[in-house]
């Protein structure tokens, strides 16, 4: 069956089988490596993306029941290539990451977390990441990078846009090529395939 | 961890959904998935075709109506949870839904997913047997309803028959001022599946005697089953032994054992969770306004 799927604000095109899940679809048709396959039965949450701003499971959709929503990986949250989301660059100062595997799970649970609530209590933190499993056990870590990165998003209350435009535009990179912007320029993924050498 | 091969078809409304159940007895609905699919990943359901139902504007919805909120099949457990009328009107249910699965699968799952699955430990199948909710029906032959009481037979065995398709859940709305509820379950991991689940509603009056009363049992037996607490009605709750009465109404439940707990503990569990379950429905009622609205 043909579905088209928009991914980090782009339409793709792919032809699937019916049995074929959102998660493969993402990882073998689109490239989009990010999402993570673990348990592939609902239990692990590394495959975690977000449909319509909503942390879901990708290996618990099919793909062909995938079309007209938003989704969102993780190559879709960084604003600009070689830049990193408030979120992602918090993990890195708390060192909530160890062998990687579940972190981008946890970014988009976390990101969808601090979407509507900016000054999350630890058992909001913990309830939302409750469905992603960090098999190294860092979940002190993670839960103090996700404490930190709301403390950075209610202290920087300013435009996050590096073009200067209006908060409503998405961010530009400089360096990326003309046209960037209809290609769904908050994925860093896409755009420096564009040609930003 | 890959399905095996199956069709998808998507319905534009029950009545088509039904025509393509009825013709073909190994295809199966699909709405949120959030159970379906991983059982399909360990091919422990091989259907043939599925049906996804989860556009389908006519099951979608929370309303109001008559001493009910009828709660649409596809309606997805997050949007009952945000539901600012089944946050009024259904606290039980809104104590139950945090303890559904986890944040990812609530955002997908959906209320007539989770009744038409009809696992023994699930929480809204629990609520809904708690309160004596009605199973709305579709078929090719219309609407039907039936009390959950009935709807659910077994663990993962309810009356759907093929053809049908569960088109809603009609959950009562207890008008009365001083109302409170409790819900408690005991599980290996935060939302995880609950080898034993506890739910009560109470209403009482201004001088703190009981006007009603429910409690219900989730995960001791195949199905989630009422308990007889009607020795509390027209009793003053402050002088009640409440935990005598659930002791001597769990006694003889049918318990399960399996690998995680014993039958024993089953009962010893549904004992102690019924009884807080009972008291904190209580003490909330007892807080909710000392004089009557």
């Amino acid at each position: 069956m043909k579905v088209t799927l928009k991914v980090n604000g782009r339409l793709r095109t792919a032809d699937v089988e019916p049995r074929k899940t959102l998660l493969d679809t993402l990882r073998e048709d689109f490239l989009l490596t990010g999402s993570h396959a673990g348990c592939e039965h609902g239990v692990c949450g590394a495959c975690t993306v977000l449909i319509d701003g909503e942390p879901s499971r990708a290996c618990l959709m099919f793909a062909v029941q995938a079309d007209g929503y938003e989704i969102t990986t993780i190559e879709g949250l960084a604003p600009a290539p070689g830049e990193l989301s408030v979120v992602q660059d918090a993990f890195c100062e708390t060192h909530g990451l160890q062998c990687g595997y579940c972190t981008p799970g946890m970014i988009l649970s976390a990101h969808a977390l601090l979407e509507h609530n900016d000054a999350p209590t630890r058992e909001d933190i913990v309830e939302a990441i409750s469905g992603n499993i960090c098999r190294c056990t860092g979940y002190g870590q993670i839960v103090e990078a996700v404490e930190f990165a709301a403390e950075r998003l209610r202290k920087t209350n300013a435009p996050r846009n590096v073009t200067g435009g209006s908060d409503d535009e998405p961010s530009i990179d400089p360096a990326a090529e003309a046209g960037a912007r209809e290609g769904g320029v908050l994925e860093a993924a896409a755009t420096r395939q564009g040609g930003r050498q | 961890m890959k399905p095996a091969p199956f069709a998808y078809v998507r319905p534009d409304s029950v009545a088509e959904a039904c025509e393509i159940l009825a013709a073909d007895e190994d295809a199966r609905i699909i709405a949120g998935g959030q159970t379906l699919i991983p059982m399909l990943a360990m091919r422990l359901a091989r259907p043939t075709k599925l049906v996804d139902i989860v556009r389908l504007k006519e099951l979608r919805g929370i309303r109001s109506e008559a001493g009910a909120i009828v709660v649409g099949a596809v309606t997805r457990q997050v949007e009952v949870e945000r539901s600012e009328l089944a946050r009024g009107a259904l606290p039980l249910l809104m104590k139950a839904l945090p303890y559904v699965g986890h944040p990812p699968t609530r955002n997908r799952g959906t209320v007539g997913g989770s009744i038409a699955n009809a696992d023994p430990s699930a929480e809204i199948p629990l609520v809904a047997v708690t309160l004596g909710a009605e199973i709305e029906i579709e078929n090719s032959g219309g609407r039907t309803s039936m009390p959950a009481d009935e709807f659910f037979i077994g663990a993962m065995v309810t009356s759907v028959m093929p053809g049908d398709c569960v088109a809603a859940v009609r959950f009562p709305v207890w008008s009365q001022p001083r109302l409170g509820t409790g819900f408690h379950e005991v599980s290996a991991r935060q939302s995880d599946f609950a080898f034993v689940a506890a739910a009560a509603q109470v209403a009482l009056d201004e001088d703190g005697r009981c006007i009603d009363a429910v409690v219900g049992l989730g995960g001791v037996g195949d199905r989630a089953q009422r308990i007889d607490v009607s020795a509390l009605v027209g009793q003053d709750v402050a002088r009640f032994p409440v935990s005598e009465l659930i002791r001597s109404a769990t006694e003889h439940l049918e318990a399960n054992s399996d690998l995680h707990v014993s039958a024993d503990y089953r009962r010893r569990a549904a004992a102690a969770l019924g009884a807080r379950a009972l008291e904190d429905a209580i003490a909330e009622a007892r807080a909710a306004g000392g004089v009557v609205q």
